[in-house]
């Protein structure tokens, strides 16, 4: 179980990026945190990966505080973040450095099978696609099993298409061990694609404005009546989310009213 | 230094970009191409001398220059004086390497280290070095050691920037990685920070020998009893023009072979780099 606790950040140079936000997520439970530019998502995702620390909360992970990274915390960057001097095989077994050589050799080769770049582990990252690169980088933080992965907009820069590929092969690299996923992303169909809940923050300071949740049975279709439902909330939510004081009282939309009939 | 680096780096450029170019005007041919000036003009000056319409006494022909060379190399002169003078460049290279990329190493890391020395040897770097030699010959004596200080000088400062500078622009993204999968700090340096400096620490190497064989020439110029700077000295003051030349040419062959010795012993360490003449092959 992962617990925030009041998490408020503010960075030395006075940026108010996150404010008392309060968290339960359950294990195996994929959470997407979408908002608009400059509300604090990653900030919020690096509180939980232990890169940073709150300035006042805390972070909690099988009642243990997180403090710095852990083993059991992966995280994915939105560029791959490949160390470029090491071969495609021996990026992936990057965070396995402490377990003899065989087993570190069967567990990368069985990781690139799984993100179907078996052919590609003795190559330089360089010679990869940007696709390849971001699902090498998925196979390097899945490979010592992480309890959770934190996903930092890990597809944004890819184009429709594989983007859309990628979201599949995580929710199927996701059925294997079930880690919990903590996703961020500013693409309301990816959120809806892969999330339990969905989470919209609002910005100054990073807040979290609604919670929706997006409990569709899996496979999703993208193009079912359900899914469409739910994007509209989302879309709803993150307008308002972003509006001014004005009319953030004004809460009531026609997906609000209509929530309970989805089905 | 640039003449082999130059023409194996445009090469796969020329081939690749224009595929209209007729066969066989490949790397050879350039290379031949690329000497024709050089030749004509060797040629052309020994026929002059040998018809007798130049005195080829001041700027003697190719033929006298490579038989002084042949001599030298037979007589056993000319190994003893390269073997002195790499001697003298290898100490002072080893020393200029060994504190250039400490104190750029810890100048690069830590920004308080960096405010303190920097402006200090900052200033020292814009002194030519050759200004020291008086003192340092007053310092460390008229033999060996004031000319290895020297060409440590020279070896120094550019080592010293390029390590600096290579730190200082490690990819913070890249560090955060590290700081991912709980790196300890000595394996944070060892699997992140050094492989990646090596390119640029290559480079810094390879520019700070380059001024080692300037800065044993400066030495040796202004005292020595052996070594080929005194050729050069020895080749002024006894009118034998075709000495100075032939230690020119062994300065160009030993300055040369060094730096591909760099380049070979770390060419398997960046096989990985993402370059422009590396893609242009793999396209």
């Amino acid at each position: 179980m992962l617990t925030l606790e009041n998490v408020s950040k503010t960075y030395p140079n006075g940026v108010h990026a996150l404010e008392k936000i309060s968290l339960e997520v359950k294990p195996g439970e994929v959470i997407v945190i979408v908002g608009g530019s400059g509300c604090g998502k990653s900030t919020l995702l690096r509180a939980i990966s232990g890169l940073d620390t709150p300035s006042r909360g805390r972070v909690v992970l099988d009642g243990v505080e997180i403090k710095l990274p852990q083993e059991q915390i992966g995280i994915i960057f939105q560029e791959p973040r490949l160390l470029p001097w090491l071969s495609v095989a021996d990026n992936v077994g990057f965070g396995l450095d402490n377990r003899p050589r065989a087993e570190r050799r069967e567990r990368v080769a069985e990781a690139l099978a799984r993100v179907g770049l078996s052919d590609k582990a003795d190559v330089w990252p360089r010679e990869l696609s940007g696709g390849q690169a971001q699902r090498v980088a998925i196979a390097r933080a899945l490979v010592p099993r992480p309890q959770v992965l934190l996903l930092d907009e890990p597809f944004s820069a890819l184009d429709a298409f594989t983007r859309t590929d990628l979201q599949d092969h995580l929710l199927y690299l996701w059925a294997d061990t079930r880690p919990t996923l903590i996703l961020v992303t500013h693409d309301v169909e990816e959120a809806i694609v892969l999330a339990d809940r969905i989470f919209v923050m609002r910005p100054r300071p990073g807040q979290i404005f609604e919670e929706i949740p997006a409990d569709l049975p899996r496979p999703r279709d993208r193009q079912s009546a359900a899914f469409d439902f739910v994007k509209r909330r989302v879309l709803a939510a993150l307008d308002r989310s972003l509006a001014r004081d004005a009319r953030i009282d004004d809460r009531k939309t026609d997906a609000e009213t209509g929530a309970a009939m989805w089905w | 230094m640039s003449l082999v680096q130059m023409s194996v780096r445009d090469e796969p450029v020329a081939v690749t970009e224009k595929p209209g170019r007729k066969p066989g005007f490949g790397r050879h041919s350039r290379l031949v191409f690329g000497l024709v000036v050089p030749v004509v003009l060797a040629l052309g000056w020994e026929i002059l001398v040998r018809l007798g319409l130049a005195n080829g006494r001041l700027v003697p022909p190719p033929s006298v220059i490579f038989a002084t060379f042949a001599e030298l190399a037979r007589s056993g002169e000319l190994q003893r004086h390269i073997l002195v003078t790499t001697s003298r460049v290898a100490a002072g290279f080893a020393i200029g390497t060994i504190t250039g990329t400490l104190l750029g190493a810890i100048s690069g890391y830590s920004a308080l280290t960096r405010r303190l020395f920097d402006p200090t040897l900052q200033a020292l770097r814009a002194i030519p070095s050759i200004a020291w030699v008086p003192l340092f010959i007053l310092w460390f004596g008229i033999f060996e050691g004031s000319k290895i200080t020297l060409i440590s000088v020279g070896v120094f400062f550019p080592v010293y920037l390029g390590v600096m500078g290579a730190v200082m622009s490690v990819d913070r993204k890249l560090v955060e990685v590290g700081r991912a999968f709980r790196l300890s700090p000595v394996a944070m340096v060892r699997r992140i920070l050094l492989p990646a400096v090596l390119p640029a620490y290559v480079i810094a190497l390879r520019s700070g020998l380059g001024l080692g064989w300037m800065f044993v020439v400066a030495a040796e110029l202004l005292g020595a009893s052996e070594g080929l700077g005194f050729l050069l000295v020895d080749g002024q003051q006894l009118g034998k023009p075709a000495q100075i030349v032939a230690a020119i040419v062994a300065f160009a062959i030993i300055g040369k072979i060094s730096d591909w010795i760099i380049v070979l012993a770390t060419a398997p360490l960046l096989r990985w780099e993402d370059r422009f003449s590396a893609e242009r092959v793999a396209d």
